[in-house]
């Protein structure tokens, strides 16, 4: 099998985020893998591990796209036990909406070629907006199953169980498709020594959009179809009234929201 | 006049709140026609009347809640293209939002998620980073599509009600959908849905495995129940309670957080709530850097007299 996994470097959540510079962009500096994207890493793995790994010709592919330091996800996905990394990387990419993020990541996609499942975390943490997997899955003509906590694939076909708000679906589809999991599928595990050690000898490709024959102007700022027209940090929350229970706070709170008329 | 339309799926025997809201907020834009997927009902077909409908609009399939999003993506593309659209509104569930997202490429159009308010010209505003900074965004191609966030617009009826026509819609095929096998309904709890109640009360670790006292608060005063990850991850609550960064994002008018320390993850999920409540056992707990009604205190004190002193005040 050859899946694709997509993965993306983020602002670290632990920290505050910014946004600046040119179309209000995030501020990458302090960015780590996605931490959603472990869930699909995870997954990938653990369908090659069961069909005999890469020694039985399974391939699990860590693609991003992203400026020069997003090779880190590749690399950390490497660590995990991805066999190939695949760095997207021009600098006419900066600025990409979801629509021309799907479209860059669509052409690589087609490039690599041959491929059965491309898996998405649910969610990136930095734009938040899920479009991207819908949006790949269009491009590329394929069905797209998302927000599976689980995943079975037997032949050509595959099988999950997505649980929404008032039911849950069990979801089949034909492969290839593209496939984003929630944080409910598995337990990513932790890079050991001997995957650091491994990762080392792995090859990390690097292809421009030259490479996936994609005309600049489709990407990046001049290629997206939203732009952003302002961006005002939000004064941070502070802290209110905060009593100790003297016996009577459950009677304080319902004071407090009575005179917030909250009752 | 811009051409606004709005996809309602499966309107059930009244709508909901949110659908109320997609259809004040498309009113205040230009002309609206609504396009559903399932049966209209009389009091929907009234609602829609009453809301200044101009045209209803129904698929000519009725089997597309059988397959993931792709076909009911192709059925409102067609939709708007046929009445001329300028701007779609869906609503910002996760399927509302990947209908948008396979909707936007269809039609060459900007998708922009989690919208709170969207002025005349089209420019939508919506909270990014876990609702640190407020954006304005707009779409540059001629049609965009919008997903709006529950809460942000108050219903209301038009000022003299409308005569709906209605049209069908041909659903062009769509091949290479997922198809949904099985469906199991989830025993309703009768509270309202998390991502849309005014009300939140949420537990986390310091619930030691009892949901009760945030169950009952939470039902004196209509609220839903919510979770941190590591309730959910103690298999205490079902983890669709799960508010945060992995979980849903929540701005109710009103979020109480008990027993909850306030990682950043959580609040990532809940600090674009209007008023925040914190009740902890440690006041060192970090929510109470945001909460604006903080109390130091046991939850399981607390919360069951402030559930008694509601239900002696409601009467």
């Amino acid at each position: 099998m050859k899946i694709v996994v997509l993965v993306k470097h983020v602002p670290d959540a632990q920290f505050d985020r910014h946004l600046n510079g040119e179309g209000n962009t995030a501020d990458r500096d302090e960015s780590i893998l996605s931490e959603l994207d472990e869930y699909a890493l995870e997954a990938a793995l653990q369908l090659a591990e069961a069909r005999g790994g890469s020694k039985a010709g399974n391939q699990v592919i860590a693609l991003s796209m992203g400026p020069a330091g997003a090779v880190n996800a590749v690399k950390k996905s490497l660590q995990m036990g991805a066999t190939e990394g695949v760095h997207l990387t021009d600098d006419a990419l900066a600025g990409s909406d979801a629509a021309a993020t799907s479209l860059a990541l669509a052409a690589a996609v087609r490039h690599l070629g041959g491929v059965d499942l491309v898996l998405t975390g649910m969610a990136s943490t930095d734009g938040e907006t899920s479009l991207v997997p819908a949006q790949l899955a269009e491009r590329l003509g394929l069905p797209q199953v998302t927000f599976a906590s689980s995943l079975e694939v037997d032949g050509g076909r595959l099988t999950a169980r997505r649980d929404a708000d008032t039911s849950s679906e069990t979801v089949e589809a034909p492969l290839p498709a593209v496939v984003s999991v929630t944080d409910q599928i598995n337990e990513p595990r932790y890079p050991n020594f001997k995957g650091i050690i491994a990762a080392k000898r792995k090859s990390i490709t690097t292809l421009s959009l030259a490479d996936i024959g994609v005309d600049p102007a489709q990407v990046g700022f001049a290629g997206s179809w939203t732009t952003v027209t302002s961006a005002e940090e939000r004064p941070p929350r502070t802290a209110g009234t905060i009593i100790t229970d003297e016996g009577d706070a459950g009677i304080k709170l319902v004071d407090f929201l009575a005179a917030q008329k909250l009752l | 006049m811009t051409k606004v339309l709005v996809f309602i799926d499966n309107p059930g025997a009244s709508l909901k709140k949110s659908s109320l809201e997609l259809l004040t907020l498309a009113r205040s834009l230009g002309e609206s026609t609504v396009a559903i997927n399932g049966d209209l009902s009389d009091d929907v077909a009234a609602t829609f009347a009453e809301y200044g409908v101009g045209t209803v609009l129904h698929p000519s399939a009725n089997d597309l809640g059988d397959f993931l999003v792709a076909p009911k993506a192709a059925y409102l593309a067609a939709a708007a293209e046929t009445t001329g659209a300028g701007i779609v509104l869906v609503d910002n569930s996760p399927e509302g939002k990947e209908i948008a997202a396979r909707l936007g490429i269809r039609l060459n159009a900007g998708v922009i998620t989690d919208v709170v308010a969207v002025d005349p010209d089209g420019t939508a505003h919506k909270s990014v980073l876990a609702g640190s900074y407020n954006t304005a965004c707009k779409a540059t191609t001629a049609v965009s599509v919008l997903t709006l966030k529950a809460n942000n617009v108050a219903p209301e009826p038009a000022s003299a009600p409308s005569t709906p026509e209605t049209a069908t819609v041909e659903v062009p095929a769509v091949a290479n959908a997922a198809r949904i096998t099985a469906r199991e309904q989830k025993v309703a709890s009768g509270r309202p849905d998390l991502t849309d109640a005014r009300i939140v009360v949420a537990g986390g670790r310091g619930m030691d495995g009892d949901f009760g006292p945030v169950e009952e608060l939470a039902d004196a005063l209509g609220a839903a129940v919510g979770a941190s990850r590591a309730a959910t991850d103690a298999g205490w609550i079902s983890h669709d309670a799960q508010v945060g960064q992995t979980g849903k994002t929540v701005s109710p008018q009103l979020y109480i957080s008990a027993g909850i320390s306030g990682a950043i993850q959580q609040k990532a999920g809940m600090q674009t709530s209007k008023v925040i409540v914190a009740v902890n056992k440690d006041a060192e707990s970090p929510v109470f850097e945001i909460a604006d009604f903080g109390i130091i205190g046991d939850v399981f004190d607390v919360l069951p007299q402030a559930a008694a002193e509601i239900k002696k005040r409601k009467g």
